[in-house]
């Protein structure tokens, strides 16, 4: 279905008061202050006697840090947890390509830091659109968090005294963050995964590999399970349980070229959106300052270079536009390290969503360096220390930088450029983590929870550890024992009725049998994304994206091909299902931008901005989260709005001049 | 470049499988080598064909989906880099490359380049882990860990679990891998307590898997795209021997 919008129509309906969902985050602690919120409001839970809990099946979709951490929690807890994840293995979720780090407020460093500071500077950092409530209750457990992963055998880096070591990481003015040299994500992921193995090996956990979830079923208004297919037989089935979590990651993916995985998708979140679970500021993506240049049309991903590098190199072009001499031939009174310049306060350290734009800036200007003018460079010839220094701290980054590039970083300055990397948007959730259905709960990446329109750097890995250990063992069984919940049958129609969608869906993508491959449909979709609701947005290409998407949506339902059939290892289906949902996503991203009449973090306006350049947020009218309501593909979604109070933190622009 | 690809299809459920014959054209030194696997792949597709079948997921080197042996070796030419890392630039115009699967007896081909490495998380699930519950962990700086032993067991943990030395060893055994899995948890304080019972959990779920036994060739060392050094083996074994004084 096809539609054009005009100059001033607007594609969405805001919701009339009063009727849908009633967005309220749930807090049970009345009266109570931010610090006391969180334990008085888990003293308010509900109980599930030990002996009780494995009668319960919790269904678990995705075992990343947030998945495979609730798993392992919930399994040890004495629930019987099914899980399922798309890869292989439960330790090759996308968590494990996080290199920086993770932030705690331990304040080990005496540098002045806090919980109260941790809370503070993830409010601001996330340019006020987040929840109080759930950042706080995210800094406090920080702190858990890392005593726990020290527990499992994390190898963090340590001090020659044995102690801990910490680094300052992305926008933060104090060393926070623990790490693991540049391999953070994959230390975490291996401690949820060794604790996730345990409860295998002692029968709480059934692991599901290689399955990948395409529905939810929803009984009686509530999740009661998910039809999956097994990827090697390609068997579509059902699984039942009294609640379902979903902690499948983000969905950057939606733009063809980003930092994530290959696999990574937005399926189980987009079929339970369209089930009824209201999807939350989709358009806040956050673009990353520091990732290698695309170099080439066969470009299939991009890669990261961890912004820890920031703490060390400087980030420079040339004065000059259109200057072709080789770096070390520019002499230093023309070269413009601009963030320095523009930022004194933070310099290289700014946030990511300042890094990335003022990136674009330069190189917009014609003063960008490498093929196409699209990179800028990060300089590591005068870091302390000397390349010895560097190689302890980033070697495997800079042999990464040369494997892809050809080049050696430590004698050319590395090119970097922006690309998109993280999606704070994600399903709508309560301070429970329960999405607007009913026994369905949204963990990590997948939710919209706590970062706003801009996650600072190394607090990722926190959610969704915090999710995953913390919250969820909590506000999971507070569901489980405040509900009955009758066993459901396989039988039942709104089972049959989602396997039938599946099936159906599953079908129609092969049969289609037309011209172009799925992965030159996924490409095209992502450079209308990136080139109208990416780095930087405006009314008239959000407009223009919202009217290309359909076509281009109906074209691949009408031109694909899918070579295969079902009952078989078949790569090309899987990636069809995904990029089928993509195209519905990409549209209600552009409508979240499109009625977004202000720039806050990632989301940034070209109408709306200071005489300086910088995102010009509106308070006034959008201090909310806009949660929309799924109502049919190619039909207006309707807007409802969580407004957001700020009590601790107020509202100020940010300012890290 | 123009290149002659010689790759491995198998359909699923097949137990033989047979060299195909590819030629490609255009390939930029740039791509990655799955890159150059992707153009093969639209281009079958286009034509009607079956895409060949192969893992991956990062593209970065740290995932450990990917892998398939290139040209005889395990992640292929370039020391220290998985295939999805190895790029373009490290082949010859003209060059004929070949490209088969992990062969294992514990890794059963499923489709084309696909394997079942399932019996790498089975010996993870017998021990590979502390007995940490969640929740129930002391303040971490409560126990000190000397900076030697935070490296060592870094280095050990940075094992991706690709199956790259399985597939590199010609009796197809996993001791490299299991030994690292080992390694990370016992050169920790916190590993110490169950540090002889997981050992030999481990190595028994090794065996019962189906790979063969360790007899020192040092071909998985090579291969490891993570460079897990062959003496983490010999620390094994040290363990599998106390384990018999300390159990
Ligand atoms: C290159 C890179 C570096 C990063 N570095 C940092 C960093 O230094 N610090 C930081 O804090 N954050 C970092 N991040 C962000 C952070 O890594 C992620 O946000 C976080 O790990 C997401 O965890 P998750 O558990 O929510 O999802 P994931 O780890 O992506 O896990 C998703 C899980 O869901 C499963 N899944 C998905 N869809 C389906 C489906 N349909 N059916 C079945 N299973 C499914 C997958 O198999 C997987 O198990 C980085 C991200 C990238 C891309
Ligand atoms: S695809 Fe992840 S290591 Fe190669």
């Amino acid at each position: 279905m096809t539609q054009t919008i005009t100059e001033t129509e607007n594609p969405w309906i805001d919701a009339p008061s009063g009727t849908g969902p009633v967005l309220t985050a749930n807090v049970k602690a009345d009266g109570k202050t931010i610090e006391e919120m969180w334990d008085a409001h888990r003293f308010s839970l509900k109980l599930v006697n030990p002996a009780n809990k494995r009668k319960h099946t919790i269904i678990m979709v995705g075992t990343g840090l947030a998945g495979g951490a609730a798993a392992a929690s919930l399994g040890e807890l004495g629930y019987h947890v099914k899980a399922f994840c798309y890869q292989d293995s439960p330790r090759r979720a996308h968590s494990i390509a996080a290199q920086g780090g993770i932030n705690a407020a331990k304040n080990y460093r005496n540098d002045g830091d806090s919980v109260f500071r941790l809370f503070y500077d993830t409010v601001k950092g996330g340019d006020f659109r987040a929840r109080e409530a759930n950042v706080y209750r995210l800094a406090q457990l920080s702190v858990d968090i890392i005593d726990q992963c020290v527990a499992q055998g994390v190898p963090f880096a340590r001090e020659y005294g044995g102690l801990i070591d910490t680094r300052s990481f992305g926008g933060a003015q104090l060393s926070r963050t623990f790490y693991a040299r540049g391999q953070t994500g994959q230390q975490l992921l291996l401690g949820a995964y060794s604790a996730l193995c345990r409860q295998i090996d002692a029968g709480t956990v059934e692991m599901h590999p290689r399955t990948e979830m395409l529905e939810v079923i929803v009984v009686d208004g509530r999740a009661r399970g998910i039809v999956v297919r097994d990827m090697i037989s390609g068997a579509i089935s059902s699984h039942f349980g009294d609640a379902v979590v979903l902690g499948t990651g983000g969905y950057s993916n939606v733009f063809f070229l980003s930092t994530n995985a290959k696999g990574c998708n937005t399926t189980a979140i987009w079929r339970a959106h369209r089930k009824g679970a209201l999807f939350a500021n989709p358009c806040f993506t956050q673009i990353h300052p520091t990732c290698i240049p695309v170099a080439g049309d066969h470009q299939s991903k991009l890669t990261l270079m961890s912004e820890s590098l920031r703490n060390d190199g400087r980030v420079w072009v040339p004065k000059q536009g259109d200057d072709t001499r080789a770096p070390d031939q520019i002499p230093e009174d023309e070269r413009d390290y601009y963030l320095e310049r523009m930022y004194p306060a933070f310099g290289n350290l700014v946030p990511r969503d300042i890094a990335s734009r003022a990136a674009k800036r330069v190189c917009d200007e014609g003063r960008g360096v490498g093929p196409g003018g699209l990179g800028v460079y990060l300089d590591f010839s005068k870091a302390q220390g000397g390349p010895a220094a560097i190689n302890a701290k980033y070697g495997n980054l800079f042999d990464m930088y040369e494997r892809i590039t050809g080049e050696n970083p430590y004698e050319v300055p590395m090119r970097i450029y922006p690309a998109v990397h993280y999606t704070m948007g994600g399903l709508w959730v309560d301070y429970n983590l329960m999405s607007t259905i009913p026994g369905l709960f949204v963990a990590g990446e997948a939710n919209f929870s706590d970062h706003g329109a801009n996650r600072l750097g190394a607090s990722a890995l926190m959610q969704g550890l915090a999710d995953g250990y913390f919250i969820l063992p909590a506000t999971l069984t507070d569901y489980i024992g405040a509900n009955t919940l009758p066993p459901v049958s396989a039988d039942h129609p709104a089972v049959r009725e989602a396997e039938a969608s599946v099936n159906e869906r599953v079908q129609r993508l092969l049969d289609v049998n037309g011209t172009r491959t799925v992965d030159s449909f996924h490409r095209e979709l992502g450079q209308v994304m990136w080139d109208y609701c990416g780095m930087s947005r405006n009314g008239e290409g959000l407009r223009k994206a919202i009217n290309r998407i359909p076509e281009l949506r109906a074209e691949f339902w009408d031109n694909v091909k899918v070579p295969g059939i079902n009952e078989d290892l078949n790569q090309s289906l899987e990636k069809a299902g995904r990029v089928a949902d993509f195209f519905e996503l990409a549209e209600l991203m552009c409508i979240d931008a499109l009625h977004r009449n202000e720039s806050c973090g990632g989301h940034f306006r070209e109408e709306y901005q200071t005489p300086e350049g910088e995102a010009r947020r509106d308070d006034d009218n959008y201090a909310y989260a806009a949660a929309w309501e799924f109502k049919g593909v190619g039909l207006a979604p309707v807007l409802h709005k969580e407004k957001l109070t700020f009590d601790y933190v107020h509202p100020a622009q940010r300012d890290y001049r | 470049m123009r290149l002659t690809l010689k790759v491995w299809r198998q359909p699923k459920g097949a137990t033989k499988g047979h060299f195909e014959t590819y030629e490609t054209d255009g390939v930029s030194p740039d791509m990655s080598f799955l890159e150059m696997l992707d153009v093969v792949n639209d281009r079958l597709t286009l034509d009607g064909q079956d895409p060949i079948a192969f893992d991956h997921d990062c593209r970065e080197g740290i995932c450990g989906t990917c892998g398939m042996v290139i040209n005889g070796v395990a992640h292929g030419p370039e020391r220290a880099t998985t295939a999805c890392q190895l790029h373009m630039r490290h082949f010859r115009d003209g060059d004929v490359i070949h490209i088969e699967p992990w062969r294992a007896a514990a890794f059963p081909v499923i489709k084309d380049l696909v394997v079942d490495r399932g019996a790498l998380d089975r010996i993870m699930e017998a021990g590979g882990f502390v007995t940490a519950p969640t929740g129930a962990a002391p303040e971490a700086h409560s126990t000190l860990v000397p900076k030697e032993a935070a490296d060592a067991a870094f280095e050990a943990a940075a094992c991706i679990q690709c199956g790259a030395c399985v597939a590199a060893c010609p009796n197809a055994s996993a001791m490299l891998f299991t030994a690292a899995k080992v390694a990370h948890l016992s050169r920790l304080p916190q590993g110490q307590p169950e540090r002889y019972g997981r050992v030999v959990k481990m190595v028994a779920t090794h065996d019962a898997a189906g790979f063969g036994n360790c007899t020192n060739i040092g071909e998985c060392a090579a291969v490891c795209p993570k460079e897990i050094k062959l003496d983490t083996i010999t620390a094994l074994n040290r363990d599998v021997i106390s384990s018999t004084l300390f159990q």
